[in-house]
């Protein structure tokens, strides 16, 4: 039925069954498109969201799902500035991620913001003294790279390639894509960076606050480091999975080890520092502020073993794997090490986020927790049926894997 | 954002993060236009 549109000398399953799969995974957008209409016109009180808690689901799925949707830029990063070949194969998927997690993210973010209808503001009235308007504007403008890094992906389609201009535009893009790479590499770095600052300037919350270098807090640095350790991880992984689901192997093995490798040296320099970091707020920041290490683990499910869970669980097993040449090449540890490490990045995104605004700060607060409801779960989960349905899509009519025919004889 | 909206104010804050936003911008702004006009061009010349 479709079979003029998928690209030449790849197989792909019967029509009926694609729809199918299409089908079940539209379902749940369509779930979480009618949550978010409740959400948009009943406003933020239909959530679970409340004066104590402001930040919740939204902005930890949205400052997980930026962190995994990192193996975009930072793969055309070591594409194209870095020079390292090999990465060409996977780039098309972890650029399509990318725009995913990005797009994703902007959908959450309006649900967020409540009034989307201002949504604008930000640009037009910015706040220069906030960590948030240096996201919104670098969020924006790399989301505009990645949606110009997957237009010529998109050309690539059997029929649009036909037409001469398409193809000619295609052709020229390609041209000059490193300029959007490097482009879209320095506004990540800035924006990942600032999503952690807008934690560690809060110095109202002990939890979050953390000592400055300059105007940057090191949450600033750790951000960053944390992202471009995880990014690549998700990358592997949804490949992985792209693989299991399609019987096909769709990218040569020593690219998918060479990332695993950069992915684990960079996870243990971010532990590393994320070590030492803590080591200094536990013994110079916190004391300053008149509280103890403890105070901050009180209670479950904010005890010390989130910590350990975040660290050492999530964090040294996988850096462990990852750099070591005999696990890495085992296909199930390499995978269970993509799962701690991208899960150990989600679990430092929440308790920058819903553990430090849920203890206690001033002497007639209680500790509360937060449990999201419907609402914001459905629409949290959401990202993941739009990544099955545009990957899906992209797999089908887009030739993304430039090894496929190879190892697929 | 723009200068002459009211609240513009020619400080260091200012400068620095709409720049920042407006060099982005023109980067991608003027690759995109180079694209274009490149397009055309080789279009109209039978170059694809």
């Amino acid at each position: 039925m479709d079979s003029a549109l998928i690209p030449k000398g790849l197989k792909r399953c019967p029509f009926p069954q694609f729809a199918l799969w299409i089908g079940a995974w539209s379902f749940i957008m369509l779930w979480a498109a009618i949550a978010a209409v409740i959400a948009w016109a009943y406003g933020l009180n239909t959530t679970n969201l409340n004066d104590y808690f402001g930040f919740g689901a939204w902005i930890t799925a949205d400052l997980a799902i930026i962190a995994l949707g990192a193996g975009a830029f930072f793969t055309g990063f070591m594409r194209y500035v870095l020079g390292i070949d090999e990465f060409k194969n996977i780039l098309n998927y972890a650029v399509i991620i990318g725009f995913i997690c990005y797009s994703s993210a902007l959908a959450i973010l309006a649900l967020d913001i409540g009034q989307p209808l201002r949504g604008w503001f930000i640009f037009w009235h910015a706040n220069v003294h906030s960590m948030l308007t240096e996201v919104a504007f670098c969020i924006s403008c790399y989301f505009t790279v990645l949606a110009i890094e997957y237009i010529p992906i998109i050309l690539e389609n059997r029929q649009l390639d036909k037409v001469p201009t398409l193809h000619a535009f295609s052709h020229n893009l390609h041209h000059i894509m490193a300029v959007f790479a490097a482009t879209g590499a320095f506004l990540s770095f800035f924006h990942q960076g600032s999503l952690g600052g807008v934690a560690g300037v809060l110095f109202g919350r002990p939890f979050a606050f953390r000592v400055h270098a300059s105007i940057w807090p090191t949450t600033f640095f750790l951000f960053i480091f944390s992202a471009i350790a995880c990014g690549p991880c998700f990358t592997i992984l949804v490949t992985r999975l792209t693989e299991a689901i399609t019987r096909k192997k769709l990218v040569a093995r020593n690219v998918i080890l060479k990332l695993a490798t950069v992915s684990g040296w960079l996870l243990v320099g971010y532990l590393s520092v994320k070590m030492l970091d803590t080591l200094y707020w536990a013994a110079v920041t916190l004391p300053k502020m008149g509280v103890n290490f403890f105070d901050m683990y009180p209670q479950a499910p904010f005890n010390l073993w989130i910590l350990i869970a975040e660290l050492g669980i999530c964090g040294a097993i996988p850096a462990a794997i990852l750099i070591t040449k005999k696990t890495r090449e085992n296909e199930f540890l390499l995978i269970l090490a993509a799962i701690l490490n991208c899960t150990g990045i989600c679990i430092n995104r929440y308790v920058m986020t819903v553990q430090a605004l849920a203890l206690p700060v001033m002497p007639f607060d209680k500790f509360y927790n937060y449990v999201p409801n419907w609402i914001e779960w459905i629409t949290s989960l959401a990202p993941f049926a739009f990544m099955a349905i545009l990957l899906s899509l992209s797999y089908r009519y887009l030739p993304i894997f430039p090894q496929e025919k190879e190892l697929n004889p | 954002m723009l200068p002459f909206v009211f609240e513009w104010h020619w400080d260091l804050g200012h400068v620095v993060f709409h720049g920042g936003l407006w060099y982005a911008l023109s980067i991608l702004g003027i690759g995109m236009t180079y694209v274009s006009v490149k397009t055309y061009f080789d279009v109209k010349r039978g170059g694809h």
